[in-house]
């Protein structure tokens, strides 16, 4: 994995722009389908087994595992990068927000993701012939299931047969027993009729293709150093090296797709984000896999006299149709989890049980539905531990009564995050800032963003589910209910790092950007395999779908490449 | 230390009954007063005194004082000093200067409180005026309306001090944290935690 200088005089098979999910699929498919393969990364190298800081304690860091501005999710996390980056703006419309992360790093997101690895089920591709809103896919449960079966074999996801008619069961591992405390939800739940069944996270419960099984930290944040669950640099480069076809390039910050004079892209320019200057890779096909508004970015910055209003845009929908998953955590401090029995409660990275969409919409004030992570129990103790105390012991205070009192309530709380289906709206899309560039030069995103009523009622709905749990455990949500005004308390849009739909899929070149292969309508050898094809944004946090897209997306330019297509 | 903190840990979920977690055996009891006696012997080993890089000597007198008011020393560990508290508070607010103002404002406010009602400043107050003190400002639903900034400092201030305090060797060891470890296979939680929840697993 080494830096290589292209001279431009090389023309490589393919061109893949990212290394995360759905570059490295591409990357994978093609290399071993006989495709000499360039893949540009923004980012440096990383590499997990040295750079990933699993196991570390909190005090072998001063500031014990808080976040930073340039690690949200604390400093031990696994990803370079976030909602800020110095250098790397973007913008907002007047009266809106969308934080966008962006990951910069060999691998991108998944070094640090949840795993949380969820098919869409049949009814995701068609909403609209069900419900009327949104759009259909172009594609159906039955075109991606061949794919994703390959996908669990590849890569190895542990979950529990339930068949359930749209959250179709997998290929699976055996999953792990829940932790404790996920059996007294597991029983309130049951009490409540809400289904509570195992996760599904890709994470090794046994050997696998070579990788050897979990050892149970429950620090798959930090970046697996045993390579034990998925990301692209431990699952899907190293085959993709193996080849030898492979060449990858950091630091490489993609700018533009390059074209010719009958319209077709040649390569991709990017600046080296070291010296700063323009490079330029040609390449017979390009993938873009930079994530959905990254990937989008690019191609409005494409612009020529051919192209006025940027590379396959001329439908107008690069950049529209942005969704992210709708999101909020209610925590509660339940009494029977008090003076808890000590033991190594981690388990596997995130929760052991979930709770997938249970009930039908036709008895409802919203559409599509949501699902609920758990958390809780006797985690390692870091920055914020047990931070404002007042809301467990009703006073506060202090000395040896408040120590004790700390000593009662570690560990008893449970968590409960909603992950939620946001419709595609008109508000919500994101297109270049007339004025503002980014350290390279580059025009940035300007987001606009609005979640419509289906999602403010479906965060009611949350609310209301999980504060009657939390009730049903005997237990206290540790915050007020949120107003109407506070959207029920949403997060902002971006904050669930779900973003998708910029670069829609669809059968009319008029109202989309790819077809149903993900070749862009307008240059036959351009193809997204990012989150931007997606129709909809399903209640099953995208990434697993998005890398069976990507699967088939590799397999379809490798026989086009073949049939020499293209 | 670490293995101590296991062997221990391990000791008491095999042994005690679910209901008497709280209670401390006489040999807990001086496992953990040894815990404490040896950060204090590690902090004087070192023989360096810490010179904080944001506080005033004044005011990291004053930090001292009050995390060992909120967090003393007991028959399981160390108090906040013990365990490196005000040296945290120190970093961080060098590491996150917004935090500044709040804080140093904070402290002044403490100092002044006490020279209106005490006639000297926290650090020549007496234990009981300077608890007296808290007694007002460290439980924020009864604090009266005109205390209402010094008692959002006290919290917030609590609330570093248990971050700086359960977060060392001597506070994950207390709190008997006993993850972060490789385990060879997940079996679930042990028996005595699946009872004091009144939970089991299936078949």
């Amino acid at each position: 994995m080494s830096l290589q200088i292209i001279r431009p005089s090389q023309t490589y098979d393919v061109c893949v722009v990212g290394s995360g999910a759905g570059g490295g699929m591409a990357a994978k498919v093609l290399c071993e389908a006989g495709a000499d393969v360039v893949m540009l990364e923004a980012g440096p190298m990383w590499d997990s087994a040295k750079d990933s800081r699993m196991m570390s304690w909190s005090y072998d860091s001063p500031r014990r595992g808080g976040a930073t501005r340039a690690k949200p999710f604390g400093e031990f996390d696994g990803c370079i990068g976030g909602w800020e980056i110095d250098g790397e703006p973007y913008t907002m419309a007047p009266d809106t927000t969308f934080d966008w992360f962006r990951a910069r790093m060999l691998g991108g997101r998944t070094n640090h993701w949840g795993r949380i690895s969820l098919r869409f089920g049949p009814d995701d591709f068609k909403r609209r012939s069900l419900d009327g809103l949104g759009d259909d896919w172009p594609i159906g449960y039955e075109d991606l299931k061949p794919y994703f079966d390959k996908l669990d074999r590849l890569v190895g996801i542990f979950g529990s047969m339930e068949g359930l008619p749209n959250d179709p069961d997998g290929v699976f591992l055996p999953p792990p027993k829940p932790r404790c405390y996920e059996l007294l939800i597991k029983q309130a739940a049951d009490r409540l009729g809400i289904r509570c069944i195992s996760s599904r996270l890709s994470i090794l419960t046994r050997p696998f293709n070579g990788r050897p099984s979990c050892h149970y930290c429950g620090q798959c944040g930090r970046g697996c150093a045993t390579h034990s669950n998925f990301s692209s640099p431990s699952v899907l480069l190293p085959p993709a090296l193996a080849t030898g076809r492979l060449r990858i390039i950091t630091g490489a910050m993609a700018r533009e797709v390059t074209i010719n004079d009958s319209g077709l892209a040649t390569g991709v320019s990017y600046v080296d984000t070291q010296d700063g200057r323009d490079y330029q890779v040609r390449a017979r096909i390009v993938v873009l896999a930079a994530s959905a508004c990254e990937s989008a970015r690019m191609l409005l910055n494409s612009r020529s006299s051919r192209f006025p209003d940027g590379l396959a845009n001329s439908s107008g929908t690069v950049g529209r149709f942005l969704t992210d998953s709708t999101g909020l955590t209610v925590t509660g401090h339940i009494p029977k989890m008090e003076h808890s029995v000590p033991h190594n409660e981690d388990g596997a990275g995130g929760s052991h049980l979930y709770m997938p969409w249970w009930l039908d919409n036709r008895n409802l004030d919203f559409p599509r539905g949501y699902h609920i992570e758990l958390g809780g129990g006797r985690r390692m103790p870091s920055f914020g531990i047990l931070g404002g105390i007042q809301r467990f012991n009703g006073v506060g205070g202090y000395g040896k009564r408040l120590k004790d009192d700390y000593r009662r309530y570690y560990a008893a709380t449970v968590s409960f995050s909603g992950r939620g289906e946001m419709i595609p709206n008109d508000g919500s899309y994101c297109e270049i800032d007339p004025n503002v560039v980014d350290r390279f030069g580059i025009p940035v995103l300007r987001f606009h963003f609005a979640f419509s009523e289906h999602e403010i009622r479906q965060a009611k709905h949350m609310q209301d589910t999980i504060r009657g749990i939390i009730h049903e455990m005997g237990g206290t949500p540790l915050s007020p209910m949120p107003s109407r005004e506070q959207q029920y308390g949403l997060l902002a849009g971006g904050r669930i790092i779900h973003e998708v739909g910029t670069t829609r899929m669809g059968t009319n070149p008029t109202t989309s950007v790819v077809n149903a292969n993900c070749q862009a309508h307008d240059v036959r050898n351009l193809f997204i395999a990012d989150g931007g094809p997606f129709v909809t944004n399903a209640n099953k946090n995208v990434t697993w779908t998005l890398l069976a897209l990507a699967m088939r997306t590799g397999e379809y330019i490798a026989q086009a490449r073949n049939k020499l297509d293209l | 230390m670490k293995s101590i903190s296991r062997r221990a840990a391990l000791k008491l979920v095999g042994a005690a009954p679910a209901a008497a977690v709280m209670a401390w055996t006489p040999a807990e009891a001086e496992w953990a007063h040894e815990q404490s006696q040896q950060v204090r012997r590690d902090i004087a080993a070192r023989g360096v005194t810490y010179t904080p890089k944001f506080f005033t000597p004044h005011e990291y007198a004053m930090v001292g004082v009050l995390v060992d008011l909120i967090i003393p020393r007991d028959e399981r560990s160390g108090s906040a000093t013990d365990a490196g508290v005000p040296e945290f508070i120190d970093f961080m607010m060098v590491d996150d200067p917004a935090r500044q103002t709040a804080m140093r404002g904070g402290l002044a406010l403490v100092d002044r409180l006490c020279e209106q009602r005490f006639a000297q400043r926290l650090l020549e107050c007496s234990d009981g005026d300077r608890r007296r003190l808290l007694d007002d400002i460290a439980f924020p639903a009864r604090a009266p309306q005109s205390l209402s900034q010094a008692s959002a400092f006290f919290s917030s201030f609590r609330d570093l001090t248990a971050s700086g305090f359960w977060t060392t060797q001597m506070g994950i060891a207390d709190l008997q944290y006993q993850g972060n470890s490789f385990v060879r296979e997940w079996n679930g939680c042990p028996q005595p935690a699946l009872d004091k929840l009144n939970v089991k697993y299936e078949r």
